[in-house]
């Protein structure tokens, strides 16, 4: 040991990358765990195939994991790997772009044999060459699948079950590289495999040697250390991704709100774990109907919302599309109804498994007729929770559909989470018809808000006939009168509107004083702060950022917050949606524009590039 | 806010009806649907608060605005998924949804299977007048194949589909069928539908006095329906006919029609109907029975027992939440994976 080095490092990018079937989201996961657990601020991201089950050692089955860990603040799952681990030739391929200088490369040598070589499609028997990196990259060959073997040699288990451990071989290699106790491992492992004696012994004992070999090894790479974070607020953690802090964010809501959720929803990429999540939540009483299409799932949640519940509707740009009319509805019938949209890559079916912030133009405008709905989108994993808790309130308090944007990218990446309490989250207080509202009819409202009264089924005196023909704005009744029409549109409107007085004021990140404004607005956060902050700490530059969680409404101060700057740069990954919204409620601004529609994140690196452009 | 409110009450159809002004075409066959909806409702006993009438769009999608009850009139199609949130949101309301041959089964087709399938206990009546009303003239899925419409000027190409098989294709637990006109049947059907648990489906033929006049005319003459119509009740015997002299029995798969008192007939020899037996086959023979060799069937085809969805989605959250150690948000927050920093 003593004659190992240690390298103290900031933060450090580690992606694991093998078979679909190879484990490398469970090796990550716990990987990822422990590096909270010991006080790390941590990101990840998986990156899963879209095939369920490509053929084994082929470009297409390769499944990847990526963590990233730091002593301070850590925004996003990071660009390209410090550390690749990876299983067999076709992900060292799929992982070739993005190795950088000096990087480590962890890699079975048992699977780097002629066979995975032609199914990864190289031409020769050394990769490394071929790829032109064995002289930039550190390359650690471990035997991962013969030690597997060894290790596991008296348990008496078929070799496709033995083979099957190897990634825990790789977890305690790593655990050993960056000094983590696998103690902490062990226990991650019990509680997975608690109730098998037979597979937690055999991956605990792989784990254990994996470690080991590490140790004896003394490798010519020195290990490294990342110390925890002092910037993290003292609390409560844990790990969470943005599907299942949306469904907390949801539960939370109905619970303070005192009302039962229901979720109506249809499979659909990547939103399904929202439906999975809640379906697995009867403990708190959640009602979830898996659709016949999604049309019934948001119009099962309108009926829900119409019989008193918290309504929820889970889906993705196509589920969006089909569920337009019924958008429409809610509008016209003002009830409240969160929508989630998760948002990939499109047109059409397009890229199911990719990330993508496409559907803003969408969820703002795509109904007919004048249909304002409220707009919102989360900016990391747990922000998940608290956005989805967010929707729920404004869309009880106002009586409103409320379209809640997330995406493949942080839906399904992890953050840390501070726990929250029942307690501490703000009130939600539905607009409940009352008995003092005189001569009530579907159609009375708060004076001053405009919001509608919510009279429910069951309860004697509130009877009403609501619908989706437009209504008379004192009776209640079917109206086809034009004044009637332009009152009841704008009436519509003025309730959108109102809710901006609820909204936090948009906040400036980075350095106020700055001549350049960046502005993004939902997932893209991490990658913006992060571009931001690298590049203010050079004296010379000064980037301010104005990121947006809510859309529509815009918070009030918008248009105030971005005439201060001499130059706005609207970053996002579509074709400019954001900035075409912009442009169309605030005048005066030249809105620059930096967009990719790739399926992909943006990366700090090209953020920071594309900044220091404008900089100059 | 105070739970539901139903006690024993004695209700009229006036208690159902609303102040809104009916605006179906004068001599539309959803006047009388709808008169005897109301007098249904009153016989139920569920107060009009308890009640929820949903429909899609359509001319008979307007009925919730005649009614007093909580009602919703949402968008084309979509009725049958509205109708089943509202009764898995809250199981005690009384659901019906009103729609029509269009409405149903066309742009709704795939929501009205699903709701059967899941025997979500909603009371559905299906306007069957055969023609798109509220569009003006064309035809619907349950058009007569060569029918002239104004979307069909050389007569429909297309095979209609008859309600009672889709519904029995979708495993239905009940299928009734009444006629506009005839309301001491309808009425009986409804009120059969509505005590019956689960998704009762009603076929309601209705006539279009303007783009359909006379789909129905066969059975809607009063002087020779009773010779062309049969009234089904579950134990008893299928006899029908102006003088009650004729009667169903089988004559090999097929049911035939025969005369009391010919050829040695007696009225033991009659089919009983049975419309609890859960297997289809009669049931089927009986609802796709045509004229003018066979009566139509009226009444209740088939109303057998079944869970229902709303309450089974009840069910498993009750035994879920006896079973588990999980009891509010904060105890969902403690069985996370947790440190402290």
């Amino acid at each position: 040991m003593d004659n190992v080095k240690t390298t103290e490092l900031d933060n450090v990018v580690i992606r694991f990358s093998g078979d679909s079937g190879d484990g490398m989201q469970l090796t990550g996961n716990l990987f990822s765990n422990l590096s909270a657990i010991l006080g790390n601020e941590i990101s990840t991201f998986p990156d899963y195939p879209s095939e369920i089950r490509a053929p084994q050692g082929t470009l297409g089955g390769v499944s990847g994991f990526q963590v990233h860990i730091g002593s301070g603040k850590i925004y996003t799952p990071g660009d390209d790997p410090d550390v690749l681990v990876v299983m067999n030739p076709a992900a060292l391929k799929v992982n070739a772009d993005s190795l950088k200088k000096n990087s480590v490369l962890i890699f079975d040598v048992d699977a780097f044999i002629k066979a995975g070589f032609e199914k990864a499609g190289f031409k020769t028997e050394n990769p490394f060459e071929e790829l032109g990196i064995s002289d930039t990259v550190q390359l650690i060959p471990v035997p991962l699948s013969s030690l597997t073997q060894s290790s596991l040699k008296d348990f008496g288990f078929e070799n496709k079950t033995v083979l099957r451990s190897k990634n825990m071989f790789s977890l305690g290699l790593v655990c050993w590289l960056f000094n983590r106790p696998i103690e902490q491992a062990i226990h991650f492992l019990e509680n997975k495999f608690g109730k098998k004696p037979d597979l937690l012994h055999a991956n605990v004992k792989v784990l254990t040697d994996g470690y080991n070999y590490g140790n004896n090894l003394h490798l010519s790479v020195s290990t490294y250390l990342v110390e925890k974070s002092h910037e993290t607020p003292k609390g409560k953690y844990t790990i969470i991704n943005g599907n299942k802090a949306t469904s907390w964010g949801l539960i939370a809501a109905a619970k303070k709100a005192g009302l039962q959720l229901f979720l109506g929803s249809y499979p659909i990429t990547p939103a399904s774990d929202i439906m999975q999540e809640l379906a697995a939540r009867k403990d708190m009483g959640v009602k979830v109907m898996q659709a016949e299409d999604e049309i019934a799932g948001i119009t099962s949640a309108i009926g829900a919302s119409f019989a008193g519940s918290l309504a929820a509707t889970s889906t993705s740009g196509p589920g969006l599309a089909l569920k337009s009319e019924a958008i429409g509805l809610a509008v016209m019938a003002e009830l409240p109804l969160v929508i989630i949209d998760v948002m990939r890559g499109g047109p059409s079916t397009g890229l199911p498994t990719k990330t993508e912030q496409t559907d803003l133009l969408q969820a703002m405008y795509g109904r007919n007729g004048e249909s304002p709905a409220v707009v919102m989108a989360a900016g990391s994993p747990d922000d998940c929770f608290h956005y989805a808790f967010m929707a729920s309130k404004i869309a009880l308090e106002h009586m409103t559909p409320v379209i809640l944007l997330t995406d493949s990218f942080i839906s399904n990446g992890t953050s840390l989470w501070k726990l929250p309490l029942l307690a501490e989250l703000p009130e939600i207080k539905p607009n409940f018809a009352h008995e003092n509202i005189e001569n009530f009819n579907v159609l009375s409202r708060d004076p001053d808000t405009k919001v509608r009264y919510w009279s429910i089924p069951g309860i004697e005196g509130f009877s009403h006939r609501n619908g989706g023909l437009e209504k008379d704005y004192f009776t209640g009744s079917i109206s086809t009168d034009p004044l009637n029409h332009q009152k009841m549109v704008d009436t519509r409107q003025e309730k959108i509107n109102n809710i901006s007085n609820q909204l936090p004021d948009l906040k400036i990140e980075g350095d106020p004083n700055a001549d350049l404004l960046v502005i993004g607005w939902g997932s893209t956060h991490g990658h913006l702060i992060s571009a931001i902050d690298i590049l203010n700490k050079n004296s010379n530059n000064k980037v301010a950022l104005a990121h947006f969680n809510y859309i529509n409404p815009l918070p009030k101060n918008t248009a105030q917050i971005i005439q201060k700057y001499k130059k706005v740069v609207v970053c996002e990954l579509n074709s400019g949606q954001f900035a075409s919204i912009l442009r169309s409620k605030i005048s005066g601004v030249e809105f620059l524009q930096f967009n990719k529609v790739e399926g992909q994140p943006f990366t700090v690196t090209e953020l920071e590039n594309h900044i220091t452009l404008l900089l100059k | 806010m105070d739970s539901l409110t139903s006690q024993i009450k004695q209700y009229t159809p006036k208690d159902f009806k609303s102040d809104q002004y009916v605006r179906w075409c004068p001599g539309c066959g959803d006047y009388a649907v709808l008169n005897s909806l109301q007098k249904v409702m009153a016989d139920l006993g569920v107060a009009p608060q308890d009640t929820v009438v949903i429909s899609g769009i359509g001319c008979s999608s307007r009925l919730p605005y005649y009614t007093s009850s909580y009602g919703f009139h949402t968008i084309h199609g979509r009725g049958a998924a509205i109708a089943t949130g509202v009764k898995v949101a809250n199981p005690k309301l009384t659901v019906w949804q009103v729609t029509g041959d269009g409405d149903c089964l066309a742009i709704g087709g795939n929501h009205f299977i699903h709701s059967v399938r899941r025997n979500v206990d909603i009371n559905v009546l299906i306007f069957n007048n055969q023609i798109y009303g509220l569009t003006k003239g064309q035809y619907s899925p349950t058009t007569k194949k060569g029918y002239i419409t104004k979307s069909s000027p050389f007569g429909t190409v297309e095979r209609p589909f008859r309600p009672a098989e889709l519904t029995m294709g979708a495993r239905g637990t009940f299928f009734g069928r009444l006629l506009d006109v005839d309301l001491k049947t309808a009425q009986m059907t409804m009120l059969a539908a509505a005590n019956h648990k689960g998704a009762s489906i009603v076929e309601c033929l209705v006539n279009c006095v303007i783009f359909n006049d006379g789909a129905h005319a066969w059975i809607a003459e009063k002087e020779t329906r009773a010779d062309r119509i049969i009234v089904l009740e579950h134990g008893k015997r299928m006899i029908f006919g102006k003088d009650n002299n004729k009667g169903l029995i089988l004559s090999g798969f097929n049911l035939k029609v025969v005369n009391i008192g010919e050829n040695g007939i007696t009225e033991d020899d009659i089919l009983i109907h049975d419309a609890k037996c859960t297997d289809t086959t009669m049931h089927m023979k009986l609802a796709l029975m045509e004229g003018p060799e066979m009566p139509i069937a009226m009444g209740v085809i088939r109303d057998v027992e079944d869970e229902t969805y709303d309450d089974a989605v009840e069910s498993q959250i009750e035994q879920v939440k006896a079973k588990s150690k999980v009891k509010t948000f904060d105890d969902l927050i403690a069985t996370l994976e947790q440190w402290e920093i």
